[in-house]
């Protein structure tokens, strides 16, 4: 079955193209995500999966129902985090999960059933009668989750649900969607960390301008767009260094000072190195920013 | 735009509830303080003006001045509660704290939210409304039982009220709009609608325009049921205050449909 079925999806904000014929598929239990630099358009095809934002054109089914058509009922079934943290801050931690919970028709003892297992998943239990503002960026990201939970939904849309959290707050947030897809949800998630894309996805779609400029498995795309290790050359004239080592470079990128030598054989690159005082090499296997900016552009947009 | 407008729409007669449990929730919190000063200031006014401004007017309409101005600071204090409340708190609710926004992501619609704070604010204007009330009963200022006619009044006035400041709450780009809406609307009110002297003493194409103004409709119904006296044309101002609250209504989600969804 399908969680979600995009078919050549645009949308225009003021003469601007944001989400340009864009289709993709995510299937039932599978983590999906939307890989892009800001202004990709990302947030605005989360807003128009949720029924927040309507397409100019194409199709949209989220968990069998069309959309925007009917999101409401779909969105019954659907647990949203979004980009910035909309608690309620004068409420406790257990506050807010009641009153989120009614949003959905819970009753207050419906509510109360399932507000120790949610606390428990986002490991808020000695929190629970906390104020909002007393937590942590991390914990109230945690909450956000939890309650995003409250429902029980099949589908879980996230808008860079890491973005501004230190990395042991973002480790557990990571820990904490892996246990989310092992029992079975099927996560849609936005973010233009290839860490956390890399890491989660099972399959993800590269964006730019709005539109699908690459999809696969994370691995495959790795595979497929470089397919050989990475030596970062620091130090040195970039130029200078790029004649030189040119011929046994698959592919060479100047980013500022450093110098990205995708080298199917690297020895080779070492070896025309050799001697060269004021060098730092490092190699290291190819990940998905490599391809990212090599499908975006390494140097900054002028 | 059949979405379009199933979106603008409340989904059925009971969704929004939540939204004004969840702010009698965070109400609860701050209630006395928030009494206090709801009822302090029409209160201030009713016997500030009442007992100073009393000694020199004299009686006014058949009764004392106290008895007259009750009447008005009464529906004033529904009217001006439920606006801060809506063009304040609301805003706040939509705006900066995004709390809107997190209850659109539910199976909630924008109708269900806006109809859920109108009532809220509806609520704290009855509530300042009926303290003035029973203050005044209470010190024989105002006739029981008729006194209880002024209730579901009060209630309207409130809806009223909120309708059309949520209207101000979906145009404003900021806070610093408000102000004009104060000032240029809501206080004038208070001057053209007979809150604190009598209507006949406006020139006479000002008592016309008046008399469609909302504070005017509330006071024509509430000041005679708090001195005890029939009110006239009962229908027809209960009309009018239904017609203030119910369009508004509509062209506010319009508004914030295009606002929030784009």
């Amino acid at each position: 079955m399908l969680a979600i079925d995009l078919t050549d999806v645009s949308k225009t904000y003021d003469d601007k193209v944001v989400v340009d014929r864009l289709s993709f598929r995510v299937a039932a239990g599978e983590c999906f995500g939307l890989l892009g630099p800001n202004g990709a358009g990302k947030s605005t095809i989360a807003r128009m999966i949720l029924g927040m934002t309507s397409p100019d054109a194409g199709k949209i089914t989220v968990l069998g129902v069309p959309v925007p058509a009917r999101a409401r009922l779909a969105r019954r079934r659907i647990g949203v985090v979004p980009q910035f943290d909309n608690l309620d801050l004068e409420f406790t931690v257990r506050e807010n999960l009641l009153v989120f919970g009614r949003y959905f028709g819970m009753s207050t003892r419906e509510i109360e059933a399932v507000i120790p297992s949610l606390l428990e998943f986002a490991r808020l239990e000695s929190k629970a009668h906390a104020r909002v503002s007393e937590l942590s960026g991390g914990m109230k990201r945690r909450l956000t989750l939890a309650r995003a939970l409250i429902n029980d939904p099949q589908l879980i849309v996230m808008d860079e649900p890491t973005t501004g959290l230190d990395p042991h707050a973002r480790h557990l947030i990571w820990e904490r969607l892996r246990s989310l897809l092992a029992r079975g949800k099927t996560i849609l998630l936005t973010t233009h960390f290839m860490e956390e894309a890399e890491r989660l996805c099972d399959r993800l779609c590269v964006l730019e301008r709005g539109r699908n400029i690459a999809e696969g498995r994370p691995h495959t795309l790795i595979d497929e767009q470089i397919g050989c290790q990475v030596i970062e050359i620091y130090g040195g004239n970039p130029h200078e260094l790029d004649a030189l080592i040119r011929p046994y470079a698959q592919r060479i990128e100047v980013s500022g000072e450093t110098l990205f030598c995708y080298a199917p054989d690297p020895e080779q690159v070492r070896l025309q190195l050799r001697g060269r005082a004021g060098l730092r090499l490092l190699e290291r296997p190819p990940n998905m920013e490599d391809v990212f900016l090599r499908l975006t552009g390494r140097e900054m947009e002028k | 735009m059949g979405e379009g407008c199933a979106t603008a729409l409340p989904t059925n007669a009971w969704n929004w509830i939540a939204v004004w449990r969840r702010n009698y929730m965070a109400w609860k919190k701050v209630a006395l303080a928030s009494l206090l000063g709801n009822l302090a200031d029409p209160l201030i006014y009713l016997f500030g003006l009442g007992f100073g401004l009393g000694i020199v007017v004299g009686r006014v309409d058949g009764t004392s001045y106290v008895a007259f101005l009750a009447g008005g600071m009464v529906a004033t204090s529904a009217m001006t509660s439920a606006t801060f409340e809506t063009i304040y708190a609301a805003f706040a609710r939509m705006h900066a704290q995004r709390t809107w926004e997190a209850i659109l992501y539910t199976q909630l619609t924008l109708g269900d939210i806006v109809l859920g704070e109108l009532a809220w604010a509806a609520t704290k204007a009855f509530l300042a409304g009926t303290g003035i009330t029973i203050v005044a009963g209470t010190l024989g200022y105002a006739a029981w039982p008729s006194i209880l006619y002024a209730l579901p009044v009060i209630a309207l006035t409130g809806l009223a009220f909120a309708s059309l400041a949520m209207v101000v709450t979906a145009l404003a780009p900021s806070y610093d709009y408000f102000v004009f809406y104060q000032t240029l609307v809501v206080t004038p009110m208070l001057f053209l609608c007979g809150a604190v002297f009598p209507v006949a003493q406006l020139p006479e194409g000002f008592q016309q325009a008046a008399h469609f103004l909302p504070l005017a409709q509330a006071i024509d119904l509430i000041r005679p049921a708090m001195l005890g006296r029939p009110a006239d044309s009962i229908g027809l101002h209960i009309g009018a205050l239904s017609i203030y609250a119910v369009l508004p209504f509509f062209v506010s989600t319009a508004l914030f449909r295009r606002r929030l969804m784009p």
